[in-house]
């Protein structure tokens, strides 16, 4: 199940939820990304996500596709937010259960790695020169190339 | 008509999100983005080799075939998550 929403959510509502649908499962991996309280001049700021709508909610989905050819999973949660977060607020959730843990904590990487380099949403975090767009970053590229080059 | 969207810094250079545009004839997205670059000034933009671009939601490379009725978006690298 996919969201993109400006309101926060509730981790532990998250959780419950995709412990209570996993039949025969015995494994939940959870990743929560967070607005760092520092940004690159050191000061606290806010961040805002723009996204596509309609394409934001299809890449997931197709994101999540892909983890399940790779892999037998039982629940896929990802929730995204956009608008403005302030520092240490939630970004992104991403929950996937399976028979068990090898398969939770792989899918769940690669999940967090394909949507940082495909997913359309683009962030802008607050400087003392007002709101700068966040640069994509390489190590973010080689986290999803070696899932696609080394057939993790 | 095809329909043009454009978003983050790149909406930002261009002063808009989105744009129709008359449609005629056989197309790719390399086509229409050449189109745009030559109206001149701000449109230079798309000149960038680094915009992604996606044809009705899907992402592809600028070779892409394009229809009456697509809706072709440009952006820049992505960095959600």
């Amino acid at each position: 199940m996919i969201s993109v929403q400006e309101a926060d959510f509730d981790h532990c509502k998250e959780y419950e939820a995709l412990r209570n649908e996993a039949d025969g499962d015995g494994a939940v991996v959870t990743f929560t990304g967070l607005v760092r309280d520092f940004n690159i001049s050191g000061s606290v700021s806010a961040i805002h996500i723009e996204h596509y709508p309609g394409m934001t909610e299809k890449s997931l989905v197709s994101i999540c596709s892909e983890a399940r050819n790779r892999w037998e999973l039982g629940q896929i949660r990802v929730i995204h937010r956009v608008g403005t977060i302030e520092p240490k607020g939630q970004i992104v959730f991403v929950g996937v259960t399976s028979r068990h843990r090898k398969n939770a904590f792989e899918a769940c990487e690669f999940i967090i790695d394909y949507l940082k380099t495909a997913a359309p949403l683009w962030k802008q975090e607050g400087t003392n020169q007002g709101m700068k767009w966040v640069e994509s970053k390489v190590s973010d590229q080689e986290a999803i190339n070696s899932w696609f080059e080394n057939s993790r | 008509m095809i329909k043009l969207m454009f978003f983050a810094n790149l909406r930002e250079g261009l002063g808009t999100g989105a744009i129709n545009f008359e449609y005629a004839g056989e197309k790719t997205v390399a086509d229409v983005a050449q189109e745009l670059v030559a109206r001149g000034d701000k449109w230079r933009l798309l000149e960038d080799s680094g915009l992604l671009c996606a044809v009705n939601q899907s992402i592809c490379d600028r070779s892409a075939r394009v229809h009456d009725g697509d809706e072709i978006a440009f952006f820049p690298p992505v960095t959600g998550g």
